[in-house]
């Protein structure tokens, strides 16, 4: 028995006290479970303040007509509320919070590789963030370009452009520096026996997604160096006027951010896995096609970045090419899908939250998979791009894909991590006002889209009127059942070691530890000698 | 990945790569002097990846350390490769 | 609640810092790469301009500043192999040496960028503006590239600094020299973006 039975359990990583106390002993750590709380809490409030601005912008399109802003704050509102989304809660994701606790305990470690810079990593999370809230409140006001940030008209527009690109450099600086972190912590940690193949598939997840976090985010830390130098130095990289070509921003930030779709999506995939794996009892189906297609998905990644540009101007073969090569990165996707259910099949299922949640992502995120296909195929993409359309879309991948799977995660590993059980009732109930809120408010936006409607604009011709007001009240939906979600979370009560310990039969490691875990997650490093998700008598 | 016994460099392959180096760089100045048209760049292009081969394999000691080291440093540049090819297909047709 | 204070044991794994400088270096080849790309596509489209205006750069001192960067990466390899042979002495001397060769480098770039300063070929300056896009793009990327590249170079030396103290103070030693090694991976990295910067700016004929 490797973790720490009842009579023999060691204070939890919550209560041990080292040299510091307070907020200092939180800050200060550099045990990857208070790091990863750390990110988990920023992340969460980043989210509630995105759902905020969210909430905002539907608020405005539930008539024809101004209702509470003019164009140019909403321009400000969907900027602000893309970079919070994106940069703030759902490229962290999943690694940060969930990998940061349970990459080392997966692997049968003490902690990461580089635990002090591991803290740093989340330092500069928030520096970052603060730079862009400067950037918000202060001087010129928040940029109004879209996350985005397209020249030439984000070297050209008097807002704080600068200041808050410069945020996102920092904060990629952090997705960087984690990436480097974990593959070297997967590398050289693993436990006595546990080879690659004998990861648990979430390791797997991050570490496809380590590697584009690595690799992809330099390309678009140098792109926003140049827009930086364009507006303060004039150097004219993409500024037409001096020889820049505006469509070679586009290429280079898509390089960078078509990948990060992955980096969002990789992790979450990789807990569904967990999850469907567990409540399926039963080892995963097809575990090496599950693993290769992690790395084959960060891969042929990095190589469909064009099906962002088909009507910017790129030539007609280059267009060709990356159509080809987004139908391509469908497959291994496809893979994963079919693997989950095939490892339902046969399985014992028990129907806890966090498989209702997995249910859920399934679901939802194949409506999103399937609306790419008609983005990445160049004639359809024509009609639809720039509209209503491409924002359910990804709405319905990052949002009801990477964010369904944070929350699936939560209510996986709470238990876990907190040593609490929350109410099951109500977050199953919770789950079902969200799943409903989430296709009221995003489904119309599909029709919406094909009729016409164009994205980023404060107001609407009238006959888009009726799919809009239905699509906020959705919102409204989505937004109660949320906090629904969350303060159940919060109300969750203490549980005895034996409920708390393996409350859903799980087969990797972290189920054989404490809950909550003792500060060096192990007594003694577990020595593996069985295949991943077997079944071992305790 | 456990470790073979250390090879240390000898401080006379050092200089050796050295004048190697040197003597690519004064190639690349003298072949881009004389008017070759496009292979110039070819040329140029191609002496110094080979300088940056040896850079890579001697004194970055990639030929010594274990393989996953070059199968990495080989995987990178291939999807930078990859990465510039696929641009140039818009800029060479447009 | 009290209990024994667990230290986080500092497990000694030099090959988990290499492996971590590995994939740092990985970085900086992707960040410098994004503009690699960005020479590539203007130069491709304004394939006279940037010949012309090459000529403007100085192939002797260019040529200079190559071979010193090249003998500093043969210098701090050899340092290494100085410190793995117990050479202390001698390879702090390498170290002093390469350190020495990086300022003449940044001050032979300092006089570089001086002159074209004093002709008011500078990012922004009414007489570049006035020049043709190619020019614009060719002296931009030139500055970008170069300025960034000393950025390299000023933090490499700050690097190989600290290394040197720490050599003296015996905190790195012949048994645990990972940064040393690791400083010198990224001189190296240093002296390979020169080693494409140079025929790309100063070679175009």
């Amino acid at each position: 028995m490797i973790g720490n039975s009842s009579t023999n359990r060691m204070p939890s990583y919550l209560e041990y006290q080292g040299k510091y106390t307070g907020i200092r002993a939180w800050i200060l750590s550099t045990d990857h479970k208070r790091i990863a709380l750390l990110y988990l809490y920023s992340q969460l409030f980043f989210f509630l303040a995105g759902l905020v601005m969210g909430l905002f912008m539907k608020l405005e399109l539930i008539a024809p007509g101004q209702q509470l802003m003019g164009p140019a704050t909403y321009n400000a509102l969907f900027t602000v509320h893309g970079l919070t989304m994106i940069f703030l809660f759902i490229i962290p994701g999943l690694a940060a919070s969930f990998g940061n606790f349970m990459i080392p305990i997966m692997i049968g470690a003490k902690d990461v590789a580089f635990p002090k810079l591991n803290l740093f990593s989340w330092y500069l999370f928030i520096l970052g963030a603060t730079i862009i809230l400067v950037g918000i409140f202060t001087g010129d006001g928040p940029p109004d370009t879209g996350w985005t940030f397209y020249a030439p008209y984000s070297l050209k527009t008097n807002t704080n452009v600068v200041l808050t690109v410069f945020g996102a450099f920092v904060l990629g600086f952090s997705s960087i520096l984690t990436g480097l972190n974990f593959i070297v912590t997967i590398h050289r940690m693993r436990s006595p026996g546990m080879g690659f193949f004998r990861m648990p598939l979430f390791i797997w997840s991050l570490y496809g997604t380590a590697w584009i976090q690595l690799l992809a985010t330099p390309v678009v830390g140098i792109t926003f160096l140049m827009v930086v130098a364009d507006r303060v130095l004039h150097i004219g990289f993409f500024d037409p006027a001096q020889g820049g070509d505006p469509i070679l921003y586009q290429h280079l930030f898509w390089i960078y951010s078509h990948p990060a779709v992955y980096i969002m999506i990789l992790p979450a995939m990789g807990a569904i896995t967990e999850i469907i794996t567990t409540f399926s009892h039963r080892t995963v189906f097809g575990y090496k096609a599950i693993a290769m297609s992690s790395l084959a998905i960060a891969f042929v990644g990095y190589l469909v970045w064009g099906h962002h540009m088909f009507t910017s101007g790129m030539s007609e073969t280059a267009r060709l090419v990356f159509s080809f090569l987004t139908f391509l990165v469908a497959i291994p996707s496809a893979i994963k899908v079919f693997n989950w259910t095939a490892t339902m099949y046969k399985g014992s299922i028990s129907l806890e939250p966090p498989f209702w949640w997995a249910m859920a992502f399934i679901f939802i995120f194949m409506i999103g998979g399937l609306t790419g296909l008609i983005l990445g195929s160049v004639s359809t993409d024509v009609h639809v791009h720039d509209t209503m359309f491409v924002v359910a879309h990804f709405h319905y991948i990052v949002f009801g894909g990477a964010g369904l799977a944070f929350f699936a995660a939560l209510h996986y590993w709470y238990p876990k991590m907190f040593g609490k059980m929350y109410n099951k009732k109500v977050a199953n109930r919770a789950l079902l006002g969200l799943f409903i809120g989430f296709n009221v408010l995003y489904l119309p936006m599909f029709f919406l889209g094909f009729m016409g409607m164009p994205r980023r604009y404060y107001d609407y011709l009238p006959q888009f009127a009726n799919l809009n007001l239905l699509s906020t009240i959705g919102s409204w939906i989505l937004a109660t059942s949320l906090i629904v979600v969350i303060v159940n979370l919060l109300r969750a009560k203490k549980g005895t070691p034996e409920e708390m310990d393996d409350p859903w039969g799980g087969r990797t490691l972290e189920w054989k530890i404490q809950s909550p875990p003792s500060l060096e997650n192990f007594e003694e490093i577990p020595v593996i000698d069985h295949e991943p998700y077997d079944l071992i008598e305790k | 990945m456990s470790e073979h016994k250390n090879h240390i460099s000898t401080y006379k392959s050092q200089i050796v790569v050295l004048l190697c180096l040197i003597m690519l760089t004064v190639l690349t100045v003298t072949i881009t002097s004389v008017h070759l048209g496009p292979f110039n760049t070819a040329a140029a292009m191609f002496i110094a990846s080979v300088k940056a081969a040896i850079v890579l394999l001697y004194f970055m000691h990639l030929k010594f350390d274990e393989k996953i080291y070059r199968f990495m440093v080989t995987l990178v540049l291939a999807i930078y490769a990859v990465v510039i090819i696929i641009t140039f297909f818009d800029y060479l047709y447009r | 609640m009290e209990q024994n204070h667990v230290e986080h044991v500092d497990h000694f794994d030099p090959v988990a810092s290499k492996l971590g400088m590995w994939l740092f270096i990985f970085t900086e080849i992707l960040l410098f790469g994004g503009l690699f790309i960005v020479y590539s596509v203007y130069r491709y489209r304004h394939p006279v301009e940037f010949h012309l205006a090459a000529e403007e750069l100085n192939v002797t001192i260019g040529l200079i500043n190559t071979i010193i960067l090249l003998i500093s990466s043969m210098t701090v390899a050899m340092s290494i192999s100085a410190l793995q042979l117990g050479n202390k002495k001698f390879s702090l001397i390498l170290i002093g040496t390469t350190i020495l060769l990086a300022v003449i480098f940044l001050v032979n770039k300092y006089f570089e960028w001086g002159a074209k300063i004093h002709h008011d070929i500078y990012p922004g300056s009414d007489f570049l503006m006035s020049l043709s896009k190619g020019d614009m793009l060719f002296f931009g990327l030139y500055f970008f590239m170069t300025g960034l590249h000393a950025v390299h170079i000023i933090v490499g030396v700050v690097l190989l600094a600290v290394t040197y103290v720490k050599i003296k103070n015996g905190t790195v030693t012949q048994e645990r020299y990972s940064l040393l090694e690791n400083s010198g991976l990224y001189w190296h990295l240093v002296d390979l973006i020169w080693i494409f910067l140079f025929p790309l700016f100063y070679l175009i004929h």
